[in-house]
């Protein structure tokens, strides 16, 4: 409980930074997904994954929806597939918010590829498995907990 | 070499739905050899791209989050029975595959 608790708190302070920046114009909120730096694969956290990602707080939006267990067994592999029914949907990244670093992949699609993915990804921990999707130049976000039984990250 | 990727395309209705299971370790680096106590070293595939008949649909960048052997499934509009799916990933030592199927 207390990590979580500290979690929510370095969210919130993270979320702050970033808006801080927005306003100052250093971060484009517009970015497409597809030039997701690879450093952000590479960050630590939450807020500092978005932060490099160059994503500002995303719109929770019901248009995408996350199919995903809701207990996973084996967090090593952890089926989740995710449709978005936004017009323009142009990326669609998947986050685990709890591993050591969230950013798990992202993808973009175009020439009539539909907003639609299905992988399998690793979880460290029970945490929300949290969608971004980028449509029209806005970014969307949903998200859906999923409870690991055993962790899939590190041995 | 790395092994191939078995690549499945099907059409459901005017959508193309294709399911790729690429073979690769997907190491995260952050993983103790159980018998040398060493760390293993990080080795998993970096970037996905897949092109119909030679235009691009997908392009996706990948780390060691995602689970060994990478599933990836995903569905493009207006393809074609017989057009030809492409499919080719790069990992992050510069190994790389591609592979090719026919959408039944």
């Amino acid at each position: 409980m207390n990590a979580l608790r500290r979690n929510v708190l370095k969210g919130a302070t993270g979320a702050g930074a970033v808006a801080v920046a927005v306003a100052a114009g250093l971060i484009t909120p517009a970015r497409v997904l597809a030039a997701t730096p690879r450093s952000a694969f590479d960050a630590k956290g939450m807020a500092d994954t978005m932060k490099a990602m160059g994503l500002a707080a995303p719109a929770d939006s019901k248009d995408i929806t996350i199919k995903a267990p809701d207990i996973a067994e084996n967090g090593a592999v952890v089926p989740v597939e995710v449709t978005s029914s936004i017009a323009g949907t142009s990326g669609i990244a998947i986050l685990a918010e709890k591993n050591a670093s969230p950013l798990v992949a992202d993808f973009s699609f175009q020439g009539g590829a539909q907003g639609f993915i299905s992988t399998r990804i690793k979880m460290a921990n029970t945490s929300l498995v949290r969608a971004v999707v980028t449509a029209g130049g806005k970014t969307y976000t949903a998200a859906k907990e999923v409870k690991v039984t055993i962790g899939g990250c590190g041995g | 070499m790395a092994e191939p990727m078995k690549i499945r395309a099907t059409m459901q209705g005017d959508v193309a739905d294709v399911k790729v299971l690429m073979n690769h370790p997907m190491e995260t680096g952050l993983r103790k050899d159980a018998k040398t106590g060493q760390m293993v070293p990080a080795h998993h595939i970096n970037t996905v791209t897949a092109k119909i008949n030679g235009n691009t649909v997908l392009e996706g960048n990948m780390a060691g989050g995602v689970s060994k052997n990478p599933y990836l499934g995903f569905k493009v509009k207006g393809a074609k029975s017989g057009d030809t799916v492409e499919v080719s990933w790069v990992d992050n030592k510069g190994d790389k595959r591609t592979d090719t199927a026919k959408i039944a």
